[in-house]
């Protein structure tokens, strides 16, 4: 906290002094207690552990929004910290929801048959429990043979291995393609979104295995806990988004704080110069491409058994902009800023369509926040965009008394790496 | 049967030709010896009367037969006198077998003559003669018609018998053909069937092929010898050309073999025989295992307690005991020699024709994209600016094409209203755009795409609360309906003919644009150098604001376009605005060309990939993207790349 009370001109110093971690990024601290107050707010107003103050249903958003808060770190970290602007994120926080979702559907699915076959004269034969499953689920696309991609999908371990490696391959293999042939800027983010459609609308057939347009559904039911209720299982998930959350806050701020940060931020302001200066750039995007698609991948496999479906519109080109939106709102190129854009537009968002806001009548025309909360969306967004780089972060800057720094490559916010003055103010 | 029923057409054919104008009996005559056989006809007897008939040459056999046919053909029961009838508010109306008028009849002096459907088969099929002969064209080429239609053997008969006397050439040259494809269908003869199908050379037609595939059926035979005498078409080996299951399938329902039990029946003969938690011996719990399961069975099989059922290995044997053969339904092999050689030529030249509808097809969609990224050629590609509410000036040029329906009466003329109209509102709109955020942001282009996207976002969700989210229809005049077409497999709608021309027409505007005017000029000064060119006396700010409003200018035209053709949402700019970007990036960024070559690329492949995997559009653009994605590897700056200063980064 000495940090962030002193001038930003002498801040410099202090940043290269080892004085500890926590104290080089006072954020982190304010974070996790933060989190854990709502954490041990959540549980206790629950209607499970606590009061019942709030519905299981308001504990289930609020454990989605974390993963969302955990995806747009992933997002500020490629975006804000790397420059690199992916379109494509939200296809890979998808994607970790239906590995996840492969395995809950076919493992409770196959609990039903199950019991359903128990009851006949004999026990049953594995032919018959396959396709039992099988008809179960793709009977709604006119099939019952299951398809090659749910080989895995009768074990757990297998399937959470896949939540990590499915993502993560894709963006290798993307990501290798992509920077290797030196696509940058805004082509790059043209490719991303086209990557997004093109798994979307191949999601969308109903030959790819996964249900076509139905998408994944019943993923609220835990495999083996049918007897344990929705008030229970929406606590347990959010402790576990908030864990994850925790973890991969530490985590990615441990990264941007060291070298490898410096590595990045350089980067994103002026690529050429770092390959000139020896860095292997392609390399360092590559592995935060690669590390950002499989946190996503993470968030979406708790993201999804909290929503309890899955569908391909959920990876549509716009929902990765979405992902940009938050981040952009809520200050990119510091860490608290992403989770509190994400938090803040995706609560904002879901009461306003809710239909809980209150309407505006303006004599002849009634304002129905429905139906103009994304014109209200869009258009703030230009405003961020346009008169607020810094976003909601700007505010605690102002809080501090801190000031745009007047020299290039001068931090923004307490935290050492936050955006820089280039991309803040140009 | 077929040959009594080609004899019988031959045999009155031939009283047609020859015999008929020699006995000319007069219709009266020839009723008056077979009063009996009319008033109660019968399908075996009635023939040569009804060939009598028609023979006659009297004018009156045609009227006679339709009202024998009609069910208006009448007894006088005072005297048994045969009448033509006509319904009447008294009765009927009388006509004789002269023809002449012979009064009225009360309903209860008439006994009608009834012919039962068999007997009118053969009335008609007489009289289809009298119609191919009918001197009303019109009626003759209905005629013909309702034969192909329905082609028999009966109609070839006629059809030959009608060519001598035709006079009008057109309906001469389809009975030809007509009797030509009859022939090969229903001639007794082979020779004259492969004549027949030889005589139509690189013919491609429709009907021909209709004709032809027919004559290869096949059926599906199993027998232990080779059939002999029988046309086949090819053997079988099971394993490759048909399962073993669809093998034993067939040995099956020809009564060759003994069903199999099937999984489900064994599991109930199973359950069914359980003792003591055993069944034949095997513990229940055991049987959750098919090997376990068919032991179980096989033992009960043994004990006589279930019926017998085909193992692995009596099907493997009674598989191995047959052999398994297509065999034509046509009996002749040189009919079906001649008949496969003339498919196989006609497959090969709808081949190409298919080709070249493809082509058409893959041109007319890479039009499409051409005009949905002409405009974003100028703004992505001039000057640098990404538009992601490009797709949203396309769409805002559709509703203002539906407005303009909407006031303005006539097709024709709200069209014409609404092309310089949908241009100037999304000019507006471009120009006010540029005004507000674009100009802030130019040395920002993350940025500015992230702006844009708010105000796509924005502006389609005003579109849906103007709009509402149906489609709004955009109708297209009459004469942009139809479709152009060349023969039965290479068409193109005259709307989508229209869009051709009008990219085309685009690329020549923009060319001159860019290359013969002033404004052009200093669009391309500001692109290369903004400071220089300022410094030269030209106002960047002004420039860049009239280069973007042309570009969303054209955008709303080409909203106008698609809209004639697509149903009008507010998400159908989206639906373009990736392949838009595609197009641009594929093409070349900052060039017109390239954006052209783009579009022709990516519209290519989508109706190629499109035609190897017919039933999925949503395959193909997934490939596409694929595809482009892997191109852009190749040739990251486009198909046609800047080079030197131009480029610049």
């Amino acid at each position: 906290m000495t940090e962030t009370t002193q001038n930003p001109v002498t801040a410099p110093a202090n940043i290269l002094h080892p004085s500890g971690y926590l104290r080089r990024n006072p954020s982190v601290l304010w974070f996790l207690l933060g989190l854990a107050v709502l954490t041990l707010a959540v549980t206790l107003l629950s209607p499970a552990y606590g009061g019942g103050g709030i519905s299981t249903s308001f504990v289930k958003t609020l454990g989605k929004t974390l993963c969302l808060c955990l995806a747009a770190l992933a997002m500020d970290i490629v975006w804000g910290y790397t420059g690199i602007l992916s379109l494509g994120h939200m296809a890979f926080f998808a994607l970790g929801g239906y590995m996840i979702g492969q395995w809950l559907m076919y493992a409770r699915t196959q609990e039903i048959v199950l019991q359903s076959l128990v009851a006949g004269p004999l026990p049953p034969t594995a032919e018959e429990i396959a396709q039992g499953v099988g008809s179960q689920i793709f009977g709604v696309v006119g099939g019952s043979d299951i398809p090659l991609i749910w080989g895995f999908a009768h074990s757990l371990p297998l399937q959470l291995a896949l939540v990590v490696l499915v993502p993560g391959l894709l963006a290798l293999i993307f990501g290798w393609l992509a920077f290797r042939s030196r696509v940058t800027g805004v082509y790059l983010s043209i490719l991303t979104q086209a990557m997004t459609l093109a798994l979307s609308l191949y999601l969308f057939q109903n030959d790819s295995g996964l249900r076509g347009n139905n998408g994944l559904s019943g993923l609220q039911n835990l495999p083996g806990l049918a007897d344990v209720s929705q008030d229970f299982l929406s606590v347990w998930f959010f402790w576990a988004s908030a864990l994850m959350l925790a973890l991969a806050y530490l985590l990615l701020s441990a990264v941007v704080s060291g070298k490898m940060g410096s590595v990045l931020r350089a980067i994103r302001d002026d690529e050429a110069r770092v390959r000139f200066l020896g860095y292997p750039v392609e390399g360092y995007k590559l592995f935060v491409f690669v590390v950002t698609a499989i946190l996503c991948g993470i968030a979406g496999a708790l993201y999804y058994p909290q929503a309890g479906i899955i569908n391909p519109a959920e990876l549509a080109p716009i929902a990765s902009i979405y992902l940009a939106v938050w981040v952009a709102i809520g200050g990119r190129g510091r860490l608290y800023g992403a989770v509190i854009g994400a938090a803040f537009v995706s609560l904002l968002s879901s009461w306003f369509t809710g239909g809980r806001a209150p309407s505006i009548p303006l004599g002849v025309y009634t304002i129905d926040w429905v139906d103009w909360w994304q014109v209200l969306l869009g258009l703030s967004f230009v405003a961020v965009t346009l008169w607020a780089p810094k976003g909601i972060g700007g505010v605690f800057d102002r809080f501090q008394g801190l000031h745009s720094p007047d020299r290039k490559g001068q931090p923004l916010g307490p935290d050492a790496g936050s955006l820089q003055e280039s991309e803040a103010v140009e | 049967m077929r040959a009594f029923l080609l004899g019988l057409a031959m045999a009155f054919l031939g009283l047609t030709a020859h015999v008929g104008p020699v006995l000319a009996e007069t219709v009266a005559k020839i009723v008056a010896t077979h009063a009996r056989d009319i008033e109660k006809p019968s399908r075996q007897t009635i023939g040569p009367v009804i060939a009598d008939l028609a023979g006659s040459g009297d004018p009156m056999a045609a009227r006679l037969l339709e009202a024998w046919g009609g069910k208006l053909l009448g007894k006088r029961k005072s005297d048994g006198a045969i009448f033509l009838l006509a319904p009447d508010a008294a009765g009927y109306a009388l006509t004789d077998l002269q023809g002449a008028s012979a009064g009225i009849a009360a309903n209860a002096e008439i006994t009608v003559l009834k012919p039962n459907a068999g007997v009118r088969g053969l009335i008609a099929a007489a009289l289809v003669q009298f119609t191919l002969s009918d001197p009303d064209p019109a009626k003759r080429a209905e005629a013909l018609n309702s034969i192909a239609k329905d082609p028999n053997v009966e109609a070839l008969a006629a059809l030959r018998g009608a060519t001598a006397n035709e006079t009008d050439p057109a309906l001469l040259a389809r009975k030809l053909r007509l009797e030509r494809l009859l022939t090969l269908r229903f001639d007794p003869d082979p020779k004259a069937r492969v004549a027949a199908i030889e005589g139509f050379g690189a013919d491609a037609g429709l009907d021909l092929r209709a004709a032809l595939t027919p004559l290869l059926a096949t059926t599906r035979i199993a027998a232990v010898t080779r059939p002999e005498g029988a046309n086949i078409a090819r053997s079988l080996t099971v394993g490759t050309d048909l399962s073993a299951a669809d093998a034993y399938a067939l040995l099956v329902t020809s009564g060759a073999a003994p069903a199999r039990i099937t999984r489900e029946d064994q599991k109930q003969a199973l359950a069914a025989h359980i003792a003591a938690g055993q069944v034949a011996g095997v513990p229940l719990s055991e049987l959750g295992d098919q090997a376990t399961r068919d032991r179980a069975y096989t033992a009960l099989e043994a004990a006589g307690q279930v019926p017998s059922a085909a193992t692995d290995d009596e099907v493997a044997k009674a598989i191995a005991a047959h052999g398994f053969y297509d065999v034509y339904t046509e009996a002749d092999a040189t009919v079906t020699a001649a008949a496969r050689s003339a498919l196989d030529r006609i497959a090969l030249k709808v081949a190409a024709m298919q080709a070249a509808d493809l082509s058409l097809d893959g041109l007319s969609l890479a039009a499409i994209y051409f005009l949905a990224a002409i405009g974003l050629a100028i703004t992505f590609g001039v000057m640098g600016v990404i538009n992601m509410a490009h797709g949203e000036f396309i769409t805002m040029g559709a509703y203002t094409g539906y407005v303009v329906q909407q006031i303005v009466p006539g097709y024709t003329a709200s069209l014409l209203v609404a092309f310089p109209l949908a241009f100037a509102v999304t000019f507006a709109a471009g120009v006010g755009m540029e005004r507000l955020v674009i100009r802030h942001l130019y040395k920002r282009p993350l940025e500015t795409l992230l702006a844009t996207f708010g105000i796509s976002i924005a502006l389609q969700q005003i579109f849906k609360n103007i709009f509402g989210t149906q489609a709004r229809p955009l109708t297209a005049p009459d004469w942009l309906g139809g479709a152009l077409t060349l023969n039965d497999v290479i068409s193109i709608s005259y709307i989508r003919l229209a869009i051709i021309v009008l990219a085309l027409l685009f690329l020549g505007f923009f060319l001159y644009l860019m290359k013969r005017t002033r404004l052009g000029l200093e669009v391309r000064a500001v692109t290369q150098n903004p400071a220089m060119a300022a410094s030269m006396g030209i106002n960047p700010d002004r420039i860049n604001m009239l280069t973007f409003g042309l570009g969303s200018g054209i955008a709303g035209i080409a909203g106008v376009s698609i809209g004639l053709y697509a149903k009008v949402t507010s998400e159908l700019g989206s639906d373009y605005i990736v392949q838009s970007f595609m197009t641009v990036v594929v093409g070349g960024v900052g060039n017109i060309w390239g954006a052209l070559a783009g579009a022709g690329m990516i519209g290519g492949l989508q109706k190629a990939i499109e035609w190897l995997n017919p039933s999925n559009t949503l395959a193909a653009q997934t490939y596409m993207i694929i595809f482009i994605i892997l191109f852009i590897q190749f040739r990251p700056r486009g198909i046609i790349a800047l080079r030197g200063r131009a480029a610049g980064d």
